[in-house]
């Protein structure tokens, strides 16, 4: 059991957690993950490890309400546990020289976003950072962003905050003005990424997008992360996340991501009902 | 043949065969086929053996269980006695009496099997087990502690076979396992239907009270590599299994709803996706699901598609029904359930919708030639049989490699070309000083008893090494 030291919400729609788990404290990397089920009959939820503390023995995550499994976990109240939690997952992001660096984060992605930049600076690089939501609201980490980054530009589809438009628009007119660029890190819903990728592709930019395709092990037993990278199937969970943007096959990705529709719709539904005070037994059955 | 010399007055010629859910009913739900015998008919089948002198059929088990001793106590319905005996050399005896390929291990060497059918041993054993589980199985009484430390990287038969055998000479075992729920393969792989998860559970809380630790969600790795667990420990046990799934190198094979078996597997037992959505995790139930490859997995994984709804369930191999490489008893169950079997014949490519989901596969169809170097006929392509089968789901089931955590971080392990970690077999020493390996990462994907033997040959050498005891003492003392 992993308890939960503490939550909050950080925007209406992300919910931030603090997690005793000691085991992935004392290990982790900017850039990795964890898997979190919230009890037996959980989905595996992947979940990029947002802060650590390998001393205290703590992670953070910052997660999205999207579907019934992270609803149901934002339901969980401080001092309940988790029933698992595995990590750190993943390659961590490769941030020594990488030079001048823009870190881009769209949506949950800045959770994301965040401890990368982070990791980048710390590594030396001259680092900036884009982080794009679809309104004010929605924006969560920008004082905490603010205090390492060499630059933050804010960006939300309605204007409500920073400039009016997509991440895109602004990584453009970076790249335009003539500016040093040497990496570009992108993470966020992967439509966004594939955009990302679009953009600094004439220019011949390295660009490295952190995948978040559907995963269910998250060692390499499954396949189910499997994309494909320059023609070559890799597994995002071993393999990746992070990998060169220009190879990913955009399109694939998008469409098994979208897998299960119709389930999650179904699953969402069966969590709505069984919330609002439902009449089931312990098995989850009507009475 | 002189071993028919007596021919008992009871001898009875075909094995009595276990009495099972009918088909038309099994399909509609994931409880186990068999019944299993009761006592009478296991006292029945016992008495077809002949206790042969030299019982060959032990030379046909792996981990030389002593059947035909076994089998005598079980004539004398002394049921509790016969399970201590087996447990002395198998530790899971109520798993392998269920999974076991006996027709090519035990009783493809019993000598009834010469003339007419073997002694039904898998269904012997099987019963035994399931016997004590239900009659109070007492725990054996356990040695001093010998302060001694063995840490098992991997909770699945290999694993759990020699955490326990080291556990009952007094040391302390700690179990490391990724996924949340110990068992290996017998948990997340092999469907319930064919090995309930409830046997598997009163195994390992055998071990727990024998005093095994197993944590979970705990990846030998990334936590801690093989060299910080030395740092801790008397000695390494890596039993980390062939978890790797092999894909075919044909277009479309990244579309949606292509499963490697593992993931189809995995969703549907380890994570009950058949309960979805009470369980989270889904699963895709197509009304018509394509299998590719013929062995076990294959066969586990259309039983599933079928009780997951499926109208067609669709095994695809490329060879004939001969060169199935799955437990004969699979194939009969497989055939019992309306499972399509279109052999000689081979994907080529998948083809997906506008959406890329899968709707089709085209396939070509095969003959069979001259043999090859494995002495197999081989399968020739015929040309222009290309043909389409419509489906929603396709499962590739054509094998795994070995799990590569432990190789990619314990830098100074010997591997073979396969990426199997190289292993004494008689000790299952790796080439790391007090570093041992055992199961499917040793020898690639192969059986169950195979890595309970592994687990077990590891463990007695282990034993020898941390307690310091030399060869002649072994041999003495033995
Ligand atoms: C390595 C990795 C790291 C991740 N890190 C984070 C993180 O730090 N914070 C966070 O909020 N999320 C993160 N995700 C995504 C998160 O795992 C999914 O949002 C979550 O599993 C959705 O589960 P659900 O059942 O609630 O939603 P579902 O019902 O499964 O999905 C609801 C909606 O979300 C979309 N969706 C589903 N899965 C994903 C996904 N993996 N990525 C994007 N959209 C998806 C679906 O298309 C659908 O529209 C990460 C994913 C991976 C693979
Ligand atoms: C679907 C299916 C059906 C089968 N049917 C049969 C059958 O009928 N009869 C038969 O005899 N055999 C069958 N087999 C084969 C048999 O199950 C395997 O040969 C056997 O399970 C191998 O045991 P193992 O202990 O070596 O590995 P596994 O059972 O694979 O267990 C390895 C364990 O190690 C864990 N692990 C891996 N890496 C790490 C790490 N770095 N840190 C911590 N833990 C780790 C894994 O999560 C896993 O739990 C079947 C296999 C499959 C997949
Ligand atoms: S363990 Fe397997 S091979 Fe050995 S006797 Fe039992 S069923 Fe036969
Ligand atoms: S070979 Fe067959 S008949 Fe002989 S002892 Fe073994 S099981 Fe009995
Ligand atoms: S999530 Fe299973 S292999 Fe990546």
């Amino acid at each position: 059991m992993f308890t939960l030291i503490d939550r909050k919400d950080v925007t209406p729609e992300s919910v931030w957690f603090k997690i005793d788990a000691p085991d992935v404290a004392r290990v982790c990397k900017a850039g990795q993950f964890v898997i979190i089920r919230s009890n037996d009959k959980g989905e595996r939820i992947p979940l990029t490890i947002a802060d650590w503390d390998g001393n205290e023995g703590w992670i953070t995550v910052i997660f999205q309400k999207v579907g019934a499994s992270t609803y149901e976990l934002s339901d969980l109240q401080k001092g309940e546990s988790l029933r698992d939690c595995v990590g750190p997952l993943g390659i961590p992001t490769h941030v020594e020289n990488a030079g001048n660096t823009i870190v881009i984060g769209g949506g949950l992605g800045i959770a994301i976003a965040t401890p990368v930049a982070r990791a980048y600076k710390q590594a030396g690089n001259h680092t900036e950072v884009i982080v794009g939501a679809r309104k004010k609201e929605l924006l969560f980490n920008v004082e905490e962003i603010r205090d390492f980054a060499d630059e933050l530009f804010i960006c939300t589809d309605d204007g409500s905050e920073g400039r009016q438009g997509f991440v895109t628009d602004q990584l453009l007119e970076m790249i335009e003005s003539g500016q040093q660029i040497d990496t570009v890190f992108c993470v966020g819903p992967p439509i966004m990424m594939k955009f990302v990728a679009k953009v600094t592709e004439p220019f011949n930019l390295k660009t490295i997008a952190s995948l978040n395709t559907i995963m269910l092990d998250g060692t390499g037993m499954c396949g189910a992360c499997r994309v494909t990278v320059g023609g070559e199937t890799k597994f995002a969970c071993v393999d990746g996340p992070d990998f060169d943007a220009h190879l990913v096959e955009w399109e694939e990705t998008l469409s098994r991501l979208s897998s299960y529709k119709e389930e999650e719709k179904e699953a969402m539904e069966h969590y709505q009902k069984h919330r609002e005070g439902c009449q089931c037994d312990e098995k989850g059955e009507k009475k | 043949m002189s071993s028919q010399r007596k021919p008992r007055p009871q001898l009875i010629r075909t094995k009595l065969s276990m009495p099972c859910q009918e088909p038309a009913d099994r399909v509609q739900n994931f409880d186990e086929v068999p019944y299993g015998y009761n006592e009478a008919e296991a006292v029945f089948e016992a008495q077809r053996c002949l206790t042969c002198k030299n019982q060959p059929c032990v030379s046909g088990c792996p981990v030389e269980v002593p059947i035909r001793d076994f089998i005598t106590l079980v004539k004398e319905k002394k049921f509790l006695e016969a399970a201590a005996l087996i447990k002395t050399k198998n530790s899971l005896p109520a798993v392998t009496g269920r999974v076991c390929p006996q027709e090519s291990q035990c009783e493809a060497k019993c000598v009834m099997g010469r003339r007419h059918q073997p002694v039904a041993i898998g269904n012997l054993e099987r019963f035994v087990a399931d016997y004590a589980r239900n009659h109070d199985e007492k725990v054996p009484e356990l040695p001093d502690p010998t302060g001694k430390t063995v840490a098992i990287v991997g909770a699945g038969p290999a694993g759990l076979t020699c955490a326990g055998d080291l556990a009952l000479m007094g040391h302390k075992v700690i179990i490391y396992e990724a996924l949340h729920a110990p068992g290996g393969v017998l948990i997340y792989g092999i469907p319930e239907f064919r090995l309930p998860k409830g046997i598997v559970k009163y195994e390992i809380d055998f071990l727990k009270k024998i005093g095994v630790e197993i944590k979970l969600n705990y990846i030998v790795g990334s936590n801690k590599t093989v060299d910080e667990l030395l740092d801790e420990f008397d000695a390494v046990f890596v039993g980390s299994g062939a978890g790797a799934p092999r894909f075919l190198n044909i277009p479309g094979i990244n579309l949606v709803n292509v499963y490697s078996a593992n993931e189809y597997l995995t969703r549907v037992n380890l994570l009950k996706g058949y309960k979805f959505p009470e369980y989270k995790t889904p699963v895709k139930r197509g009304k018509t699901v394509m299998i590719i490859g013929a062995g076990n997995v294959a066969m586990d994984s259309a039983r599933t598609a079928k009780r997951l709804g499926a109208e067609h369930s669709i095994i695809v191999y490329r060879r004939s029904k001969k060169e199935c490489p799955a437990r004969q008893e699979e194939i009969h169950h497989a055939d019992e359930e309306d499972i399509e079997f279109r052999f000689l014949t081979n994907p080529v490519r998948v083809i997906g919708d506008e959406l890329g989901r899968v709707k089709a596969v085209e396939c070509l169809q095969y003959e069979l030639g001259e043999p090859d170097e494995t002495g197999r006929a081989k399968p020739i392509p015929i040309p222009g049989s290309e043909h389409l089968v419509e489906c929603e789901v396709v499962v590739i089931a054509v094998g795994n490699d070995p799990n590569p955590t432990i190789p990619r971080t314990t830098p100074d392990l010997e591997l073979s070309r396969w990426g199997t970690i190289v292993t004494d077999r008689s000790t299952g020493k790796t080439s790391k000083e007090r570093v041992y390996a055992g199961g499917d990462i040793a020898t690639g994907a192969a059986t169950v008893i195979a890595a309970m033997g592994a687990g077990k040959v590891a463990a007695k050498d282990i034993h020898k090494q941390i307690m310091g005891i030399k060869d002649e003492e072994a041999a003495e003392s033995l």
